[in-house]
């Protein structure tokens, strides 16, 4: 009894500690009660991711970077850790640090860096085994997070029947306990009174039927300029990043800004101003304003996706001209090599001895290195999206409310409540814009070991930028839209778009060739065989016997069905827990209107309550139900 | 975390974080604002403990200022015979309902005391569905300790929620102006949606089943009533 008592006052101490561990608190309760809980989900939402990018970066950064800055081999010492002597001289300006090149390049920021010895330092660390395995795992745990997060919010989920009550939760669920600023609460009383008087008059107006086909055509209409701009939008990309290719082959210093960052700039600008442009197609089809809302989130969704698997095919393409280019690369190299040692031989023809056969790492040619380059595009892709989202506030929210503010007094018309007005906080945007940014995170951080640490910074700044952009220049919704059943909405697109993101990774390390000289993988000819060699090397022979007979194809396949079945069963049996759940849920309903209705007959008879409550309490020792209980309060 | 004087003693806040579902912060900070509307010379832990505050000085909480049943709110959770002061433990209480881990059961009971009119009647047996027991031991020793205490747990109302609470949940809701108010027709009409949408056994009234069973398959409700000290 003390044990299980000391346990619960420890659990509960930990429960403490947890809850005061947890940032920005204050913070977020301020947004909370000026502006409601819809627009706090959006700061929620970014502290849980904060949560899950600062897990990876741990492992990123302690089990990858940390070892590699420790005990690998310093700059300077091998071709790979040098910088080309072509590049020297521009190696540490700012324009070439900026775009990752030069010295950012050629650092423990990026694949190319790590060198391929099977261990390093004194402990033998194996640095290759831990890269691969850090980057599978980062997959793993954001999985894991993701879905963890899911279910958690399916429990809450009521049933699902819409529209079943829709007037009654209107009155009863529609006021925000959160709100504590009396002109939130001014907008939410208004806000109400137009959802109750909306909902009136459709339900009068639900008989009369509009010119159907004339609402069909407008709908076809504005659903095939959606589906140009989406188009129009995706070739645009495709075109940015050929030209960006060219560029790359002239010099650097012949282009301008403009010129060098075209692509980003192309993505972030198509990002911020298609969604208006769907808007205004949306005003064509006149749906209801919450459908509409679904459609809108919908058409972003898909525009943001074509436009990050363009970006990845056009990526594609580019790799696989530097695999070409490889080819020949080596080609050179060997020749090289080879009229070097004449030429050292040809110098020691006079004396016997002589200097050592020496040459700078920073004069050996170089092969191209194409995880390098995936990974810089993608962190440059992530700074410049976050300048632009940066630039995007100051700019049309902060600029826009200093305008209206100061320029009110001097104005034909009310700048405040006709146009321009406030900005309201866009929580739909801003949340699709977290979520495609954590896909890229998680596509290019296998390539980028830096990435996790600079999305860190990144949220970090964002969560206090945004909340003082939102307390300073943004005012509450006029209509407030409770997609509150968005937030499994959200976390599915979460899901959705991780499994699209880490998909490419997978194949461009199932399939293609890693680099022959830059990275840890190096020399290998796929690099999960970085895998089979550990097994060789550092496992007893007994067990590489045993996983070899593990990868046969015959027991592979049974595993597999094995683990269908499995999954099959678990899922009828959770089916045929929850309906006996709802069974027992109805039983005591009825058992408590039962008593409930006849409860003055018992007025003088405890005992015949007594009785009824432990029959009641009875049905909840069923295992499905321990966790409700049933009690009787005594008024003396 | 302020002078030794005002902080509560580890068993008070043991007994406490028992019997409701806050955290050790949030009862150390719900008694800080608790103190802070004490006027200065009571300001000490027992006093504070013992003392009533009346109902205008709740109502001037910033988190309670701005909603529209801050009054029924404060009645609800009182324990006074004339339902007009909130002593610490009631303050806990409100708190403990509305905080974020308390079970969406808890909150519909609530929900429904507070949307209904709290007339006081006779002597009343109330069936309450509550979270976080598992075992009849500890049923019946909590039983025994709620017969045993005084005070406390004043649980009366008519038990419905009649077309008057009805029509006056919804004025409440539109807000203060004339303007903002809903026409009769329109009130009419839309308690007679909501009668026809969430009364089962088709009396005219809601009662406290079937206003669970309504909330319960809301998403938004459980996420709403909320506060947050």
């Amino acid at each position: 009894m003390m044990m299980a008592k000391k346990w619960a006052k420890f659990l509960r101490d930990f429960e403490n500690f947890k809850a005061a561990c947890v940032p920005w608190e204050n913070k977020i309760k301020a947004i909370e009660s000026q502006f409601g809980s819809s627009v706090a989900s959006y700061f929620l939402f970014l502290r849980w991711m904060y949560g899950v990018n600062m897990v990876m970066f741990i492992l990123t950064f302690g089990l990858i970077m940390l070892p590699e800055y420790l005990w690998g081999l310093p700059y300077g010492s091998l071709p790979r850790k040098t910088v080309p002597r072509a590049e020297e001289a521009s190696a540490a300006n700012f324009g070439v640090l900026y775009d990752f090149n030069g010295l950012a390049q050629y650092s423990i920021l990026f694949y190319g860096y790590y060198d391929n010895k099977r261990t390093i330092g004194w402990m033998n660390f194996r640095l290759p085994l831990s890269y691969f395995l850090v980057g599978i795992m980062c997959i793993g745990y954001s999985f894991l997070v993701v879905l963890k997060a899911m279910t958690k919010n399916i429990g809450d989920d009521g049933g699902g029947d819409d529209n079943a009550f829709n007037f009654s939760w209107k009155v009863f669920t529609s006021w925000d306990y959160l709100i504590g600023n009396p002109e939130t609460a001014d907008n939410k009383f208004n806000s109400i009174t137009m959802n109750f008087k909306e909902a009136i008059i459709e339900e009068r107006a639900a008989q009369v039927e509009e010119n159907v086909h004339l609402i069909r055509f407008l709908r076809f209409l504005a659903n095939f300029f959606v589906f140009l701009t989406l188009g129009g939008s995706g070739y645009l990309i495709f075109w940015a990043v050929k030209r960006s290719q060219e560029f790359a082959q002239q010099d650097p210093d012949t282009l301008g800004w403009w010129e060098k960052n075209e692509m980003n700039m192309v993505m972030s600008l198509l990002g911020m101003f298609c969604p208006t442009l769907f808007d205004l197609f949306a005003e064509l089809e006149d749906y209801h304003p919450l459908i509409a809302l679904k459609w809108l989130l919908g058409r972003i969704f898909a525009l943001l996706l074509g436009n990050l698997y363009v970006f990845i095919l056009a990526l594609m393409d580019e790799i696989n001209n530097k695999i070409e280019e490889e080819k020949l690369v080596k080609a050179n190299i060997t020749l090289w090599e080879a009229n070097m040692i004449k030429a050292y031989n040809a110098s020691l023809t006079g004396n016997t001895t002589g200097p050592p056969f020496f040459v700078h790492p920073a004069d050996v040619p170089r092969g191209p290195c194409w995880e390098t380059m995936v990974g810089q595009e993608f962190v440059r892709l992530t700074v410049s999206d976050v300048l632009t989202t940066y630039v995007t506030i100051l700019i049309g929210d902060f600029l826009r409310a200093c305008f209206v503010r100061f320029c009110n007094y001097c104005w034909c018309w009310d700048l405040e409540y006709g146009y321009p007005s406030y900005t309201e906080f866009d929580i739909s945007g801003n949340v699709l814009a977290l979520i495609f940014n954590q896909g890229m995170i998680w596509m290019g951080s296998f390539f980028a070991p830096s990435l996790p640490g600079i999305n860190i910074l990144r949220l970090h700044t964002s969560m206090y930028f945004q909340c003082w952009a939102v307390m300073c220049c943004n005012v509450p919704e006029a209509r407030v839209f409770k997609a509150s059943r968005s937030n499994n909405f959200y976390l599915g697109m979460l899901l959705l778009i991780l499994f699209l993101s880490t998909m490419p990774v997978l194949y461009m390390i199932v399939s293609l060739p890693p680099s022959f000289d830059c990275g840890p993988f190096s020399g290998k000819n796929r690099m999960f065989e970085v895998i089979g060699e550990t097994l060789e090397h550092d496992f007893p022979s007994w067990m590489a016997k045993i996983l070899r007979q593990l990868s046969n194809p015959g027991l592979v396949i049974a595993v597999v069905l094995v683990m269908a079945l499995t999954i099959y069963y678990l899922n009828s049996t959770a089916k045929g827990q929850k309906a006996a759940n709802l069974d027992l849920k109805k039983k005591m309903k009825q058992l408590q209107l039962l008593v409930a209705s006849n409860f003055h007959r018992y007025a003088g008879d405890p005992g015949v309550l007594l009785t009824l409550l432990l029959k009641s309490n009875d049905l909840c020792k069923v295992p499905e139900n321990k966790h409700c209980g049933v009690a009787i309060l005594f008024k003396p | 975390m302020g002078a030794s004087g005002s902080r509560l003693s580890k068993e008070l806040l043991a007994e406490y974080q028992d019997l409701t579902f806050l955290t050790k912060q949030e009862i150390l900070l719900a008694h800080r604002r608790f103190c802070e509307l004490l006027p200065q010379e009571h300001r000490s832990v027992e006093e504070s403990l013992q003392i009533r505050v009346s109902l205008e000085q709740i109502l001037s909480l910033p988190e309670l200022k701005a909603n529209p049943f801050k009054e029924r709110i404060c009645r609800v959770f009182s324990t006074s015979p004339t339902r007009d002061s909130l002593s610490f433990e009631d303050f806990l209480d409100l708190l403990s309902v509305f905080s974020d881990t308390a079970t969406p059961d808890i909150k519909s009971h609530y929900a429904f005391r507070i949307f209904g009119n709290t007339t006081p009647s006779h002597m009343v047996f109330v069936l309450v569905l509550l979270g976080s027991w598992g075992s009849s031991l500890e049923l019946i020793l909590t039983l025994s300790f709620l017969a045993s205490c005084d005070c406390s747990l004043d649980f009366d109302d008519d038990g419905t929620l009649n077309r008057d609470d009805l029509s006056q949940l919804v004025n409440c809701l539109t807000g203060e102006g004339e303007d903002t108010r809903l026409s009769a027709s329109e009130m009419k009409q839309l308690i007679d949606n909501i009668l026809e949408e969430s009364d089962i056994d088709r009396d005219g009234t809601i009662n406290l089943s079937e206003f669970q069973h309504v909330i319960s398959r809301s998403p938004d409700f459980a996420s709403s009533f909320k506060i947050v000290l």
